[in-house]
């Protein structure tokens, strides 16, 4: 039998000495916010992307090919670098004890959202993909404006089919976060860096500690996500 | 332009939907050629043909899924709109029915009829129910009322769609194949259905092949091949008499078996 005492007493230390749950909870506010922010913009970039104006169109496709193809690192620290010391955008009260680490939350989340939606605008366009043309047809048969048939009758048929490819989405954002770490957002990678720095006598530990902790983040979404493709699916 | 081929409609009514030197062309095909075609209210013309002959695109172009290259098309005398609301508003005034239902697959079957009427039209949602459930009833499907269109048979979902576009109170129903998806069993539901809508006075263009339908319920009956109108005539004239060679070949083709 294998004395597994040292390994708990040392879990244990690091707990008590590091705010592990806190780190995750920030991890998951970045997630949440970006997650509703990436969806918004997502969807209006899919709408730009399927309607018949091709000024539109093209908006829509250089966006997405511009910013998929930027790596996420790039796009967060230029939200940092660029839109915060060069342009000066503040998206926190200035006067606030908290100013550094609320601006850097938001800017982090404004990043986030913008690579994110990419996806979320491509994971859309398959899902219109999945609806027959005659859907929209009929839609337009009976008097419904184009507005009227993306919003009544493709966009909620479309969203349906693109469960499982958003699912994948919000599993890559959830661990993208840990992009934000370089801009200084303290969630859970940005813990683990500092603890490694500290307590290198136990790296594996701490490796470990964090992997089972985005694990236990992420699995529930894909799980829940499979599940809710197989309910809302439509049925032809 | 004369009507050279026909002259077998009632000259008294008045026209509700008229082409004029249609001309349309999907890449080098030329699929429409010279279409000239009155329907007057009140009227059932059946469009017969060849398939590849032009007919199913006809049928698509009164109410502009299909544009046009050249040509006119008016419905109770205002030209098709180009797009925009005004083309909605148009649409809204022509029903639809497709070969594939086209039921709204993510709405119940009631909502599927009341969808057109209360976004499209306005009209308050209690009182689209009503007329809906009233609708529903006429067809033979009211008991279906709160299911997905997939929980229905295909003769069902076609009963749904022709209530869908009734709703609307369309100057003219169309139909495009009505019954060529459905099964053997299911198509006289879908046919009984359709001529007491004709019965009832409805103008109705009907793209089938369904011959008993055509003698039974059609005024007129255009045959078309190769993107013309070849011939038009009563049905009678045209099952038992037809004047074309197309024509004959091709009833020789469908009623010897």
């Amino acid at each position: 039998m294998i004395d597994l005492s040292p390994l708990s007493d040392a879990v244990g230390t690091l707990f008590s000495d590091y705010d592990v749950l806190a780190a995750f909870w920030m991890t998951v506010k970045l997630t949440g916010f970006s997650l509703v922010g990436s969806l918004v913009l997502g969807t209006l970039l899919a709408v730009m992307r399927v309607s018949p104006i091709p000024s539109l169109q093209l908006g829509g496709a250089i966006y997405v090919n511009l910013v998929r193809n930027t790596p996420l690192t790039l796009i967060i620290v230029g939200c940092s670098l660029g839109l915060y010391t060069q342009l000066g955008l503040v998206l926190a009260n200035p006067s606030s004890g908290t100013f550094i680490v609320d601006q850097n939350f938001r800017l982090a989340v404004v990043g986030l959202s913008l690579y994110h939606a990419a996806f979320v605008c491509e994971a859309l366009r398959s899902g219109v993909n999945t609806v027959p043309l005659g859907q929209a047809e009929a839609a337009r048969s009976i008097g419904l404006t184009f507005t009227q048939s993306l919003v009544l009758v493709v966009l909620p048929q479309a969203f349906r089919g693109a469960v499982a490819p958003l699912g994948n989405v919000i599993i890559a954002l959830t661990k993208n976060t840990t992009v934000a770490a370089t801009i200084g957002v303290a969630e859970a990678s940005y813990l683990m860096k500092v603890m490694i720095e500290f307590r290198p006598d136990v790296l594996f530990l701490i490796f470990g500690v964090f992997a089972l902790g985005f694990v236990c983040l992420v699995l529930p979404v894909g799980i829940l996500m499979t599940a809710l493709s197989r309910r809302l699916a439509v049925a032809r | 332009m004369d009507d050279v081929t026909g002259g077998t409609n009632d000259p008294g009514g008045t026209p509700l939907v008229e082409l004029v030197d249609v001309q349309k062309h999907f890449g080098d095909l030329h699929v429409l050629k010279d279409i000239n075609l009155t329907v007057r209210k009140g009227e059932v013309v059946v469009v017969i043909g060849p398939s590849g002959s032009g007919k199913s695109t006809l049928c698509r172009t009164i109410n502009r899924l299909e544009p046009i290259d050249s040509g006119s098309i008016r419905v109770d005398g205002a030209e098709l709109p180009e797009e925009g609301k005004a083309l909605a508003r148009h649409r809204a005034d022509v029903g639809m029915v497709f070969q594939s239902f086209n039921l709204f697959a993510h709405r119940s079957v009631l909502d599927n009829v009341t969808l057109g009427p209360v976004k499209a039209r306005g009209i308050p949602a209690a009182e689209a129910k009503a007329e809906a459930m009233t609708l529903l009833e006429r067809v033979g499907v009211a008991n279906q009322a709160h299911k997905l269109p997939a929980a229905l048979s295909g003769g069902q979902q076609q009963r749904v769609a022709i209530a869908r576009s009734l709703a609307m109170h369309p100057k003219v129903m169309l139909f495009d194949e009505p019954t060529s998806a459905l099964d053997p069993e299911m198509i006289n539901e879908v046919l009984d259905v359709m001529i007491d809508l004709a019965h009832e006075g409805t103008t109705m263009i009907v793209v089938t092949h369904e011959m008993g339908f055509a003698r039974k319920a059609a005024d007129r009956v255009v045959f078309m091949a190769d993107g013309q109108i070849v011939e038009e005539a009563t049905p009678e004239e045209f099952f038992t008499a037809p004047r074309s060679a197309r024509a004959k070949d091709f009833l020789s083709k469908i009623l010897t078996h």
